[in-house]
Order: C-alpha cells, then sequence, then structure tokens
C-alpha cells in the first residue's frame, strides 16, 4: 500500500512540476504572441516625441525675458540654501543712473553643473522665483569644465521693479 | 605535513573565495568573505566600506532642510520614505502640526515607494535565480510609478519630496488620476508575478527551506522588515507606532513564520497587495488644505535628543538627532535596516550552497547604500 | 555539366559529381584531399554563419519574450549587430591572467571548438547532404560531443580563478550525468529503427515520423532528451556551469576577445546540434511530414525541400528551448543531480524498457 502511495506521490509530485512550468510558459510566450506590448523606446530616434512632465528636475536656468532681463537680485539666499556649493553668485557693485547710489548686482550666476543634485532647493529658496528647473536631460559632454555654466546672459539685466 | 596528508587523503580543504565587492548579485560593492568547503558555505563574512560616504558626518554641517536630501541617498529605493522619517524627527522636535493632507500625501507616496521597491525586487530576485524575464517584467511595471513620481515630485530616484513640515510642492492635478489607473493596471499583473514565480517548481525547490533563521535569532540580530517579519517577528512600525496616516487605515501586518527564503518572498509579494490596498483607501480621500504647515526658513532644533522609527521597505529606519539648538545638528545616527539585516546572512548562510547564498540575499533585500551609509 | 545535376529535393548527385569531376580532373588522392578540405570549408563558414545568426535570433526571441526591441541598431532590425559584436571581440585584447596554465588556457578555447564541430559532419541537413553517413551515426554523435566538458574542465583549471574552477566543476558533474540520459533516450527510438545510421533512421520515418509512431514511449523520450540535452550543453535553466549570478560566469570566466568568441559559439554550434539530433531521431530529419500511405497528402508535403524541413523543424526545437531558457529560474546544482538521478534516469530506463514491450508486440505504427 505505501509503495502505490509513493509511486501515487512521485508521479503526482511530477505532474505538480510540470504544470507550474507550464504556466509560466504561458506568460512569457503570451508577450512573445504580443509584440504590441512592447514597453522599450528607441530613444534618440523619439527625441522630438519625447516630453519630460514639467515639473522634471534637469538642470537650474535662469529665467531671462524678451528683454534680455532676469529677476535675479543676487541675494545669495540659493547658493545658502544649496547643500553641495553648486551655485556661486558672484556680484559687483553698480552705479544706479537715476539715482546715483551704488547698487549690488550680479555679475555671474556659476552653476556648477557636475556637482547639483537636483534637489530642489535653491528654487524654492529664491524670494523672487528668478531660477527654475529646465526639463533638459542631455547633459553628457566631453570635457567635464563644460559643465560649469555662467547662467546670466552677457549683458543682461535685473528686471525693474524686483528689488522692491 | 599533516595538513598535507589529509588533502592526499581524499579530505577536503577549505578555502576563501571573494564574493564581491564587483559581483554581479552583491546588487552593489559589497563584498562578502565566503569561507567553502565544496560548494557549501562554512562561514560568510560581509565586508563594507566600498560605498562609505560618511552622510551622518556630513550631516552634521547641513540645515535641517538639506539633510532631507541627503537621505535619498541612502536606501534609494525607499528615497520617499527616509526623507519622511528625517522630516517626521524635525517635525517632532518642532511640535509642528502638520496639515492632515500632508499626512495622507505622505503616506501615499510612501506606499508608492514601497511597492515600486518590491517590485524592482521581485524582478532582481528572478534575475538572481536565473529568470532573467522577470527582472524585465518587474522593471516594466516599476516604470509607471517612477512616472507617478517624475510628474508630482520631479524626480524617478531621488526625489526629495518632502521638506520638515509639509511638502515640497502640491501634488500634481494628474496624481490621482494616474495612481488609480496604476493601481487598476497593476492588480491585473500582480498575478502574473506570482504564476511566473511563486508556483513554480524550481523556484520553490530554490526557497522552501533555505536560508533558515529563527525568531529568536531574528530579534537578536534586529532584523526587521519583510525579512524580519518572515520569521514571525511583528515587528511592523507602520502597526507598532502609526505616524502619518498610518492610524486610519486599515491594513494587515504580513508573518510568516516559516523563517526560510520562500516565507520571506511571500511576505513581499502579499504586502504589495497590502500597499494597494492602502492606496485605495486614502487615493480618493486627499483632504483638502495646505501643503506645508509654516516654517522658519532657518530650523533650529530645541536642543535634546529626538528619534523617530519608520518603516520602509527593507524595514526599520531610526534617525536619532542630538541637537544644540543650532542650524545643524550636534550628531545624527541613521539607524538602517539593510545593515542588522546583513548581520544575519551569516546564520542562514551556514551549510547551504553558494546559489543559496545569492537566493538568500534576494530575499534579505540589501541595498548596499543603505548599509554602508 | 556539374550544376545540371543539381536539384533542392536530393543532393546525393550533385555531391557525387562534384566527387567524380575532381577525381576525373586530378588524381584520385589529391581530388578526395580537395574534397576533404571542400567540406571543412564549408563547415567552417557554416559554423560562423551558424554563430551569428543563432546569437541574433537568440538576442531577439528573448528580447521578445521580455517585452523589449532587443537589437536595433546596427543594420536594418539589428540584424548586423552580432557581426559588429564580432569585429569588436576580434580587436579586444586577449588577456591570460597571472599564473594561469597558459598552454591549457589556449588550448581548451580550441578543445571546446572541436567537438561541435566533429559532431557537425554527421548531421543529415538533406537528403545526400550529410559528410559522414556512418553505420554507427548516432553512437558516433553521442560519443564526440562528451569531447567538449574536457574543454570546459581545461578552461577551469588553468584560468586559476576559483570561480572559473567551481563552474568547471559544476559542468563536468552535470554533463556526465545527463550523458546518460540522453543517450537512453536516443536509444528508445533506435529499438524502433533497428539502426545507428542517421540515414536509416530518416528513411524509417518515411511513412510518418516516430514521435507520432512511437506511441507514448516515443514522446516521453522526447522530453527526457530535450531535458537532458539542454542540461548537457549548459543552456538555462541549467546553466549551472555559467551562472552569472553565483559565479560570474564559470569556466569563461577568465577569456576574452576572441577565445571568448570560441566559447560563445561552441555554445550556440552545440545547440544547433541537440535540436538537429532530436529533429533527426524523433522528428524525421528532413523527411517531410507523411501520413501511412495518404498519397496525395505526402506528395504535397514532398514539394517542400527537405532542407527547409530540417532547418523549419530544428528552428521548432529551438524556439522551445529558448522559451525554457528565458522562463525558468535556475537550479541549484544538488537539485540538478537529483533531477538526473532520481527522475530523469530511472524514467528513461523504465521508458526504454517499455519501448521494448511495444516494439516486440508491434503496438507502434
Ligand atoms: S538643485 Fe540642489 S544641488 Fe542643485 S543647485 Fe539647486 S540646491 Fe544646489
Ligand atoms: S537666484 Fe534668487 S536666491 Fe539666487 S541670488 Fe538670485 S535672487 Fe537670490
Amino acid at each position: 500500500m505505501r509503495i502505490i502511495k509513493n509511486i501515487g506521490q512521485y508521479f503526482g509530485e511530477i505532474f505538480h512540476a510540470i504544470k507550474s512550468l507550464l504556466t509560466g510558459m504561458k506568460i512569457t510566450g503570451y508577450y512573445f504572441f504580443h509584440p504590441k506590448e512592447i514597453v522599450t523606446q528607441q530613444y534618440p530616434e523619439n527625441r522630438d516625441t519625447l516630453k519630460m512632465f514639467d515639473r522634471f528636475r534637469g538642470e537650474v536656468v535662469l529665467i531671462h525675458d524678451s528683454n534680455n532681463e532676469h529677476r535675479c537680485t543676487g541675494c545669495s539666499a540659493c547658493e545658502l540654501a544649496c547643500p553641495n556649493g553648486t551655485i556661486e553668485i558672484i556680484n559687483k557693485k553698480e552705479i544706479d543712473p537715476e539715482t546715483g547710489k551704488s547698487t549690488k548686482a550680479i555679475d555671474q550666476f556659476v552653476y556648477h553643473l557636475s556637482m547639483c543634485t537636483f534637489c530642489n532647493l535653491c528654487i524654492i529658496a529664491c524670494p523672487t522665483d528668478a531660477i527654475k528647473m529646465a526639463q533638459t536631460f542631455e547633459h553628457s559632454v566631453f570635457d567635464r569644465s563644460k559643465l560649469t555654466k555662467v547662467l546670466n546672459n552677457p549683458g543682461s539685466k535685473l528686471m525693474p521693479g524686483i528689488r522692491e | 605535513m599533516s595538513t598535507e596528508q589529509t588533502v592526499l587523503g581524499n579530505e577536503t580543504q577549505e578555502y576563501f573565495i571573494n564574493m564581491g565587492p564587483q559581483h554581479p548579485s552583491t546588487h552593489g560593492v559589497l563584498r562578502l568573505l565566503l569561507t567553502l568547503d565544496g560548494e557549501i558555505i562554512r562561514k560568510v563574512e560581509p565586508h563594507m566600506g566600498y560605498i562609505h560616504r560618511s552622510i551622518e558626518k556630513m550631516c552634521e554641517k547641513d540645515s535641517y532642510q538639506q539633510i532631507v536630501h541627503l537621505t535619498d541617498r541612502m536606501d534609494y529605493l525607499s528615497c520617499h520614505i527616509n526623507n519622511e522619517a528625517v522630516c517626521l524627527t524635525v517635525e517632532m522636535g518642532l511640535q509642528l502640526e502638520i496639515p492632515e493632507r500632508v499626512k495622507v500625501i505622505r503616506t501615499i507616496i510612501s506606499e508608492l515607494t514601497r511597492l515600486a521597491s518590491h517590485q524592482l525586487w521581485w524582478g532582481v530576485m528572478g534575475m538572481d535565480l536565473g529568470a532573467i524575464t522577470g527582472f524585465l517584467y518587474g522593471f516594466r511595471d516599476r516604470e509607471l510609478i517612477t512616472d507617478i513620481f517624475e510628474e508630482t515630485c520631479g524626480a524617478r530616484l531621488t526625489m526629495n519630496y518632502n521638506v520638515p513640515g509639509g511638502l515640497m510642492f502640491d501634488i500634481h492635478p494628474n496624481f490621482q488620476k494616474r495612481t488609480k489607473e496604476f493601481l487598476a493596471y497593476f492588480k491585473k499583473k500582480l498575478p502574473e508575478y506570482e504564476e511566473l514565480l511563486t508556483g513554480n517548481v524550481i523556484f520553490e525547490e530554490r526557497t522552501k527551506g533555505i536560508g533558515y533563521i529563527s525568531k529568536e535569532d531574528v530579534i537578536s540580530y534586529g532584523v526587521t522588515g519583510p525579512s524580519g517579519r518572515g520569521s514571525g517577528f511583528a515587528c511592523d512600525i507602520r502597526k507598532l507606532h502609526p505616524y502619518s496616516a498610518y492610524d486610519r487605515v486599515e491594513f494587515k501586518e504580513i508573518l510568516y513564520n516559516e523563517g526560510d527564503s520562500y516565507a520571506r518572498y511571500m511576505v513581499r509579494m502579499d504586502e504589495m497587495k497590502e500597499s494597494m490596498h492602502i492606496i485605495d483607501q486614502l487615493i480618493d480621500n486627499i483632504p483638502e488644505g495646505d501643503y506645508k504647515a509654516k516654517t522658519k526658513a532657518v530650523i533650529k532644533l530645541p536642543a535634546g535628543e529626538y528619534y523617530q522609527r519608520v518603516e520602509t521597505a527593507r524595514g526599520e529606519l531610526g534617525v536619532y538627532i542630538i541637537s544644540d539648538n543650532k542650524k545643524s545638528p550636534y550628531r545624527v545616527k541613521f539607524r538602517s535596516p539593510g545593515f542588522s539585516n546583513l548581520s544575519a546572512l551569516d546564520t542562514m548562510a551556514k551549510g547551504c550552497k553558494i546559489a543559496d547564498l545569492v537566493a538568500m540575499m534576494s530575499t534579505l533585500d540589501l541595498v548596499i547604500p543603505d548599509i554602508d551609509r | 555539366m556539374i550544376l545540371l545535376n543539381f536539384s533542392i529535393y536530393d543532393f546525393s548527385d550533385f555531391i557525387n559529381s562534384i566527387d567524380t569531376w575532381l577525381v576525373e580532373t586530378f588524381s584520385p588522392t589529391i581530388g578526395h584531399l580537395i574534397g576533404l578540405v571542400l567540406v571543412g570549408t564549408c563547415f567552417l563558414l557554416f559554423t560562423a554563419l551558424l554563430g551569428l545568426s543563432l546569437v541574433y535570433i537568440e538576442r531577439k526571441v528573448c528580447a521578445f519574450f521580455q517585452q523589449r526591441l532587443g537589437p536595433m541598431r546596427v543594420g536594418p532590425f539589428g540584424t548586423a549587430q552580432t557581426i559588429a559584436d564580432i569585429i569588436k571581440l576580434i580587436f579586444k585584447e586577449s588577456l591570460i591572467t597571472k599564473q594561469s596554465d597558459k598552454f591549457l588556457f589556449n588550448l581548451a578555447a580550441f578543445v571546446i571548438m572541436m567537438a561541435p564541430f566533429i559532431v557537425l559532419s554527421a548531421i543529415p541537413f538533406a537528403k545526400g547532404l550529410q559528410a559522414l553517413d556512418m553505420d554507427i551515426g548516432l553512437f558516433f554523435i553521442i560519443s564526440v560531443s562528451s569531447i567538449g566538458v574536457t574543454g570546459i574542465l581545461l578552461a577551469g583549471w588553468s584560468s586559476n580563478n576559483k570561480y572559473s574552477l567551481i563552474g568547471a566543476m559544476r559542468s563536468g558533474a552535470q554533463i556526465v550525468s545527463y550523458e546518460l540520459s540522453v543517450a537512453i533516450s536516443l536509444m528508445t527510438i533506435v529499438i524502433l529503427t533497428g539502426s545507428l545510421q542517421l540515414s536509416e533512421i530518416i528513411a524509417s520515418q518515411s511513412n510518418g515520423w516516430w514521435i507520432f509512431k512511437g506511441n507514448i514511449p516515443a514522446i516521453i523520450a522526447f522530453v527526457i532528451y530535450i531535458i537532458a540535452s539542454t542540461a548537457e550543453t549548459n543552456r538555462g535553466p541549467f546553466d549551472m556551469a555559467e551562472a552569472e549570478s553565483e559565479i560570474t560566469a564559470g569556466f569563461h570566466t577568465e577569456y576574452s576577445g576572441i577565445k571568448f568568441a570560441y566559447f560563445f559559439l561552441a555554445e550556440y554550434v552545440n545547440f544547433f546540434i541537440i535540436s538537429a539530433v532530436g529533429a533527426t531521431v524523433f522528428f524525421g530529419g528532413w523527411m517531410p511530414l507523411h501520413i501511412g500511405d495518404a498519397t496525395f497528402f505526402n506528395n504535397a508535403m514532398d514539394f517542400i525541400p527537405p532542407i527547409i524541413w530540417f532547418f523549419g523543424k530544428v528552428a521548432v526545437i529551438m524556439y522551445f528551448l529558448m522559451w525554457f531558457k528565458w522562463t525558468f529560474p535556475r537550479l541549484r546544482i544538488d537539485q540538478l543531480l537529483t533531477l538526473e538521478w532520481k527522475y530523469l534516469l530511472p524514467i528513461s530506463i523504465v521508458n526504454l524498457l517499455l519501448m521494448s514491450i511495444v516494439a516486440l508486440k508491434g503496438w507502434h505504427w
């Protein structure tokens, strides 16, 4: 009796095993015959249709309007907020042509993309919303020094009315 | 002379093998020094420090807002939960009242993070056992969660969405819709996972009864999370010390008593269902309100010691902050789950084969940057 | 004159006419020698082509199982991908580990190529397209294909790397045990054919393939053959010898460049061989699908050239083997041996007995 039971068990195991293997094969087989379900994309080819989400943090940019004016007062709040020294604000003295008083204005907004962790702290720290995150993500370059950028356009000025 | 003779006399000799720091299945730069007898493991000695970045030390010079983003880089698969842990600690120190909306959103995103982490773990587990196809399926589904994160938080992996006092910004208008779509999708796909691995006879053979660790050992090693619950150790912080919105949702703490690789596997599989159940309850009930409580620009914790623990996808993460009322903490210590879980590996692996070790490490779900910090 | 004899349905006249032409033009010795060199070159080319196309096909098939596109960049649909890979491998530096046994290290790569190359000569590709039609053809294939394990052991030993050694030892144990099941399951069909000569095995299937004619034991034998031969060629789910998540790449961990390509090529040629032998013994090789003496149906089937039948059958078997590989987790080495010694071997021996009874009683068709 025991032998028969054991033999039954032996074959039962085999059938159970084969059944479980076939269930797995059903899944992979389904995907093989449904190439429509393929999820991968061909990246550089689909560049034109590829759109990042608008909150995606690609790199920090300084917003300039059409008059080549920005809103950065050079207050250095972003520099302080940044955990890893990615931003360097270099200020210069500027004589206000109307009042004749000397004020502080940014000379260079230096941004080391290679050090940025895209934590967004600088953006929320900025009191005048002068900077934002751009959605670019193709940052690779052949020379590391290219990753150090000056964000303010040459000749750009502070938007009037921001300082107040 | 005598050792040579035993070798000649058909005795086997133990030998060492370095598994890692560059090895496909240590998933990072972990080095395991194995003492082997043929294929049988006699001893496993983990050697760490290959990816030590002294995050705890860095915290001592950073402001509390900046600390949060460093924790993204510990256990990168549950980064949101790490962020939340720091924020909760700071909020506790400041005795801030957090808006309900924030609590609910944090809970939803935490559970999504847990889901994503478990999906990736499932895929990697399959890959470690040789079923590479599962890896791609796991990633396929995880991709949808990272899309949700990307839309709302702006990043796919290191999200840094929490700030002390609340959230960095409000959820995206599409968040609820996308999450619901994902849940509907994933409820259909989860059975696929089970058919592909769980019931598979080869998989069962490879995991059942392998890597046993008793409840006593689990407790004495401090193994937490799904790995601990696989041995029947009820250690779910979400149940024991509910934080955020966990006190108002209904979910089961998954416990298995077998203590083997298969039990640890099953805990995570069931946890995925529970996570979806939690999100189901909350996603339509996000209260209106602010997404952030008012905080000062420079946060100074009152002098004292603060400890808060949360349940990450890997286990109990504890954040211990000593403050001396400056803008940076005096000392920060993270009790990371991976470190304690790894310590149990030797007990589990004794007498098993190399292939079992790989399966065991998978079921411990180690993330190396979490161990080293 | 030679080309006149060419027919896609029967290559024997064509081959014979080349042979006679060679012998007539040169002296008999030189003619035969040239013939040998010609055949060798054909096989070399065939192996290279086989390796290239199989690697591409496997990558594509695997990609489709995994919801991916697979290689798409080089050439249309990535068809030139493997050629690019080969070029890359040729130009790679061929590294040799310190203190490795350099002679054996280099030898292993050639030994491992040798076995499948010799076996290929006994495979009947189509009617009359077979280099060696020995009366012990099947026995020859079984015995020669086990030379390959020497290469694996040599590679593992000479690499001076513990991972390689573990891999080599695993595969040694694996191949030696699974050969038994492969041989016995093939013998099950030999009982019916009464001959080890491959051409006769095929001829005996002119009124139906053995998998249909041979009753249940033939189906069991086929299943066992498929499992055991996958294991013998170290393919997933039995790829213990090169389990990348456990022992990195097993016995070929230390090989690089073109020597690594040899291992890769040998693996795929072996893969082809097991499918080809399976197709020949169980599915009639190049023999078109015939049902008893349904003349009309048989003639219609004969219209498809045998070489297409052969490669078609091989492709179907290969597809199933790939399906296995890309679905299942890997076994552990002791479970692998358990499977062989506790399940496959006893079953195949009982099956052999069953087949003998079937053959004696004439229960097959
Ligand atoms: S995103 Fe973070 S790391 Fe980058 S510049 Fe802003 S604050 Fe610094
Ligand atoms: S970007 Fe904003 S925070 Fe930074 S210096 Fe300019 S105004 Fe200040």
